[in-house]
């Protein structure tokens, strides 16, 4: 799906103009997200999350319209996707000032590229943690 | 807020020697210092509001100053191989972390030097030019470094930055936010007013707590609330950090607001971040699909001691490129909840008005502030607004309040719902979206009873402390918290923790709505929840239409381009901004439109004296040709062509059977007849009572127009004279008619009486002066220019009389 070439100005909002490229993390499409499914229990929390591939979508959308800082944020965001919700949670707290040695930025790092194919959030924290070191901002 | 007043001292005890010595010379004799003389003048102006509020010195050496500091860096910017190794006066080695990240990630390296090499001046120009393009000026910003935005937006007056704002704001259709908390964390109250709120035209509804225990029933409850208002409304919930990312994964919040950033380095620490953890955070973000922005503003590094020695401006600019790099889609700034900082400063809220332009020259959506409690004084609160209201922000508030202040846990914003009617007013003079509107109160009735029994419904099915019948009742009436049932607190606690605990997301919520049956408000909430899948609200300045679309700066770009372009209310919008709580109709201006509940009279409004008022019936029987009069002892009394006709009453409702009934009483107790004769040729006061004065055989004569202007004339004098004249009829009364009967009276048996003392009142035009041009032209319509004066008997009789 992410070789699809998005034209914002024909393809933006995707939920109205282009629902056939949108799928839950779980598989499903937008319109099978109805109210009887949901009383039905066949839609469930994670089936109101993004997909990476849709972040994707996203990220390329804000490139062509000249804003690629947010572009990148949607593709780091699109690595985050696989991680659970306390893990996310977890690394932020980690990039707290001083809440981390160099080490263990390293080792969120390697875990972020290995576990998660996240290289991109990977190198962020790379980044952090030679920024924290020299100004002297890592735990003790 | 009187107790700061009380505080002032009123007598010094600690004068200058000099004023001692003057005190002394003033009153000698006396012992002790006298308090010099005031004059009354300085007294009235002591007490103005804009007195309590706090104003200080600068003092550029510890950044209490607003934009202009002699400290601020100068603007430089070196580029070695794609990489910023100088900005700002500072080699890459010595840059700290908001340099670094500002020079790596938010600056776009390639285009720096070019950029960079533009004078401010003429970066400016391109500003506020619309015939150079938004684009155009993006593909300039994207390369400046924060001195130089600095010094661009110090070449510019606050004229020229609203200029600039009409085009650079990033989506074409303002909107405006909201906040609804409870001084109780009260969720019914929450709710209701969350409904009201969406019902009135927030796009976004934002509450916090008191006990921060409550936040999952009052995130629950904004939602619920806000879903039951309109459907569409994004809310979210002001929290620490982590917490708020967990109700946002969860789907009880649609978006997140209060994710700090600092302009340096070691306040930004204690804030417990850095620029790396909130870009971490904002990808965190957009992972659970959750649309976000940052929060920054002028005056918080000072307030919290560490300003460095820079000015507010060039910290929040740090601030600005900091939210660009981490590639959040946008920013509430403008200063926030340090507006007390540079409000108190000079040119203070110039600075606040050029954060929130550089916010979206960095094409970042802004959520521009007036969200704070600003001023004592009603004329600098609304001074402090124009500047977003007037060329639109993308969230003209960030924080209208939603609810009476004393219920504002954000500790009070610069507009609450006692200022809905100004602002539709201020909308509507000025043809300006601010959007908001007015909604009759039966919809606003339905809408707050709807979202507190949606959200007894909702309570029910998971489980949580029940909400009362009687809780209902009052919050559908309720203005605040003070007239709401208390509700059991540790109850509410103990809910709030088995939410957490149970890990309630936001589709329990939508089943607690269908169950409770209201699947509307279900229907809109799943909606809401359906675009984290979509991830189309993560773009800049997105919000949803009730009708669940996207609306963001990609497919409702800003296209201002100078007159004639951009956005301009018109159509259905331009009609609903035209509608108030109080329009006369211009068919019949004795009645309003909009079908509103009537307008309370005011103390101090004339009307009928006496309990009869309003009960008497006139009835006027047409006699033929008015004649001439022979009695020397009469006065006629001639009457505009609908009086006691198509109209019944004055232009402040005193019915016309009390009007003429003085008026005749007034002439009969001075032993004189009197005789009513109506005027169809014309109505003009001076024509019908010069024309009365020539029929009457005294040569004394009273006219009347409908909406109870009148005057007493003499048949001798040019028409364009008079006796006495009353002009304006909102100020005359039962009395006063009967005042000028007398005096009629007393003129037409050769007296000199006193005049009827002539009443002023300089708030009468702004009240009625268009509605007495209505009445006016409403009465020419009944004019018959061919039509001569009739004589008419005046039956007047008590309507309830068998």
């Amino acid at each position: 799906m992410t070789s699809e070439k998005l034209d914002p100005q024909r393809d933006y909002p995707l939920a109205s103009h282009r629902p056939e490229l949108l799928r839950t993390p779980t598989g499903k499409r937008l319109d099978e997200i109805t109210m009887e499914a949901v009383l039905a229990g066949e839609v469930a929390a994670e089936d109101l999350r993004i997909a990476p591939e849709t972040l994707r979508l996203q990220a390329q959308i804000a490139d062509s319209v000249g804003r690629p800082q947010l572009g990148q944020n949607f593709r780091r965001a699109a690595e985050l996707t696989a991680l659970p919700d306390e893990k996310v949670l977890g690394f932020y707290n980690a990039l707290r000032p001083r809440a981390s040695t160099k080490q263990q930025l390293t080792a969120i790092a390697e875990e972020l590229e290995h576990d998660y194919s996240a290289t991109l959030c990977a190198q962020l924290i790379r980044e952090a943690a030679d920024v924290y070191e020299r100004r002297g901002i890592l735990a003790s | 807020m009187s107790t700061k007043r009380a505080a002032r001292p009123q007598t010094s005890t600690t004068q200058t020697p000099a004023a001692q010595a003057t005190a002394a010379l003033q009153r000698p004799g006396r012992q002790t210092p006298a308090v010099p003389r005031r004059s009354k003048r300085t007294e009235i102006l002591e007490n103005r509001p804009v007195n309590l509020d706090g104003f200080v010195e600068e003092w550029p050496e510890v950044g209490m100053v607003a934009m202009d500091s002699p400290y601020d860096p100068r603007p430089s910017v070196r580029v070695k191989d794609g990489t910023i190794v100088e900005m700002d006066g500072k080699d890459r080695k010595d840059f700290d972390f908001l340099d670094q990240f500002i020079a790596d990630h938010a600056i776009d390296a390639a285009a720096a030097e070019r950029a960079m090499a533009i004078p401010a001046t003429e970066i400016a120009h391109m500003l506020l030019d619309p015939r150079v393009s938004r684009a155009e000026v993006l593909a300039v910003s994207s390369g400046l470094t924060p001195a130089k935005l600095l010094e661009v937006v110090k070449t510019m007056n606050v004229v020229e930055m609203m200029m600039a704002m009409q085009k650079m704001r990033a989506r074409r259709t303002p909107a405006n936010q909201g906040h609804s908390t409870s001084a109780r964390d009260n969720p019914v109250q929450v709710a209701a007013d969350a409904a009201e709120a969406g019902l009135r035209g927030f796009r976004e509804l934002e509450t916090t707590l008191g006990v921060v225990r409550y936040a999952p029933l009052v995130a629950i409850a904004l939602q619920v609330g806000a879903q039951a208002g309109k459907p569409g409304v994004l809310t979210q919930c002001a929290l620490e950090e982590a917490t708020e990312l967990e109700l946002g994964m969860r789907g009880i919040t649609a978006y997140a607001e209060t994710i700090s950033v600092y302009g340096t380095e070691q306040v930004f620490c204690d804030g417990d971040d850095t620029p790396w953890s909130k870009a971490f955070l904002a990808s965190a973000y957009a992972s659970r699909g959750i649309k976000m922005r940052f929060t920054s503003g002028t005056g918080a590094e000072v307030q919290m001691g560490n300003a460095e020695g820079k000015s507010m401006l060039y910290l929040e600019v740090r601030c600005i490129l900091v939210a660009k790099g981490a590639g959040v889609q946008g920013l509430q700034n403008g200063s926030i909840s340090c507006i007390g900082v540079p409000g108190a400063v000079p040119a203070g809220i110039r600075a606040v008005l050029a954060e929130n332009l550089i916010a979206s020259t960095v094409d970042l959506e802004c959520a521009s502030g007036n969200d704070q409690s600003f001023s004592h004084s009603d004329m600098r609160r609304t001074a402090r607004m124009m500047p977003q209201l007037l060329p639109g922000t993308d969230f003209i508030c960030s924080g209208y309040s939603a609810v009476p202040n004393y219920d504002n846990m954000f500790a009070g914003s610069n507009m609450d719902p006692e200022d809905y009617d100004d602002w539709n007013t201020l909308q509507r003079d000025l043809q300006v979206d601010g959007a908001l509107r007015h909604v009759p109160e039966a919809e606003i009735l339905a809408a707050r009873n709807r979202a507190a029994r949606a959200l007894q419904g909702v309570f029910a099915h998971l489980d949580l402390a029940p909400i009362t019948d009687r809780e209902i009742e009052a919050v559908t009436y309720s203005h605040g918290s003070k007239e709401l049932p208390l509700r059991d607190v540790l109850e509410d606690l103990k809910s709030a923790q088995s939410v957490m605990d149970r890990g309630v997301t936001g589709l329990d919520i939508v089943k607690g709505l269908e169950a409770g049956g209201f699947p509307e408000v279900a229907e809109a909430l799943l909606g809401v929840l359906r675009q984290r899948v979509s991830g189309d609200l993560l773009h800049t300045s997105a919000i949803l239409t009730p009708e669940l679309t996207t609306l963001s700066a990609v497919n409702d770009a800003n296209d201002y381009a100078g007159p004639g372009s951009g956005y301009r209310p018109s159509g259905a919008r331009w009609e609903e901004m035209k509608q108030l709580r109080h329009v006369v109709s211009a068919r019949n201006p004795e009645q309003e439109v909009g079908g509103s509940s009537p307008k309370a009279v005011p103390a101090g409004t004339a009307v009928g004296t006496g309990g009869t008022a309003g009960r008497r019936t006139l009835h006027l029987e047409e006699k033929g040709a008015a004649h001439q009069g022979r009695r020397s002892d009469e006065v006629v009394i001639g009457i505009s062509p609908a009086f006691g006709d198509f109209f019944s009453k004055t232009i402040v409702d005193v019915p016309h059977a009390e009007v003429l009934r003085e008026l005749l009483a007034g002439v009969e107790e001075q032993g004189v007849h009197a005789r009513v004769i109506r005027l169809r040729s014309s109505a003009d006061l001076a024509v019908i009572a010069h024309t009365a004065a020539r029929l009457s055989g005294s040569g004394i004569g009273i006219g009347i127009l409908s909406r109870g202007t009148t005057m007493i004339h003499q048949k001798d004098l040019v028409r364009l004279s008079n006796l006495e004249l009353f002009p304006q009829a909102p100020l005359m009364d039962l009395e006063t008619f009967r005042m000028i009967g007398r005096n009629a009276a007393r003129y037409a048996k050769g007296e000199s009486p006193e005049p009827v003392p002539s009443r002023n009142d300089y708030m009468a035009r702004p009240r009625w002066q268009a509605k007495a041009a209505l009445l006016h032209i409403k009465e020419t319509e009944f004019v018959r220019p061919d039509a001569g004066p009739v004589e008419l008997g005046a039956l007047i009789s008590m309507a309830d009389a068998g």
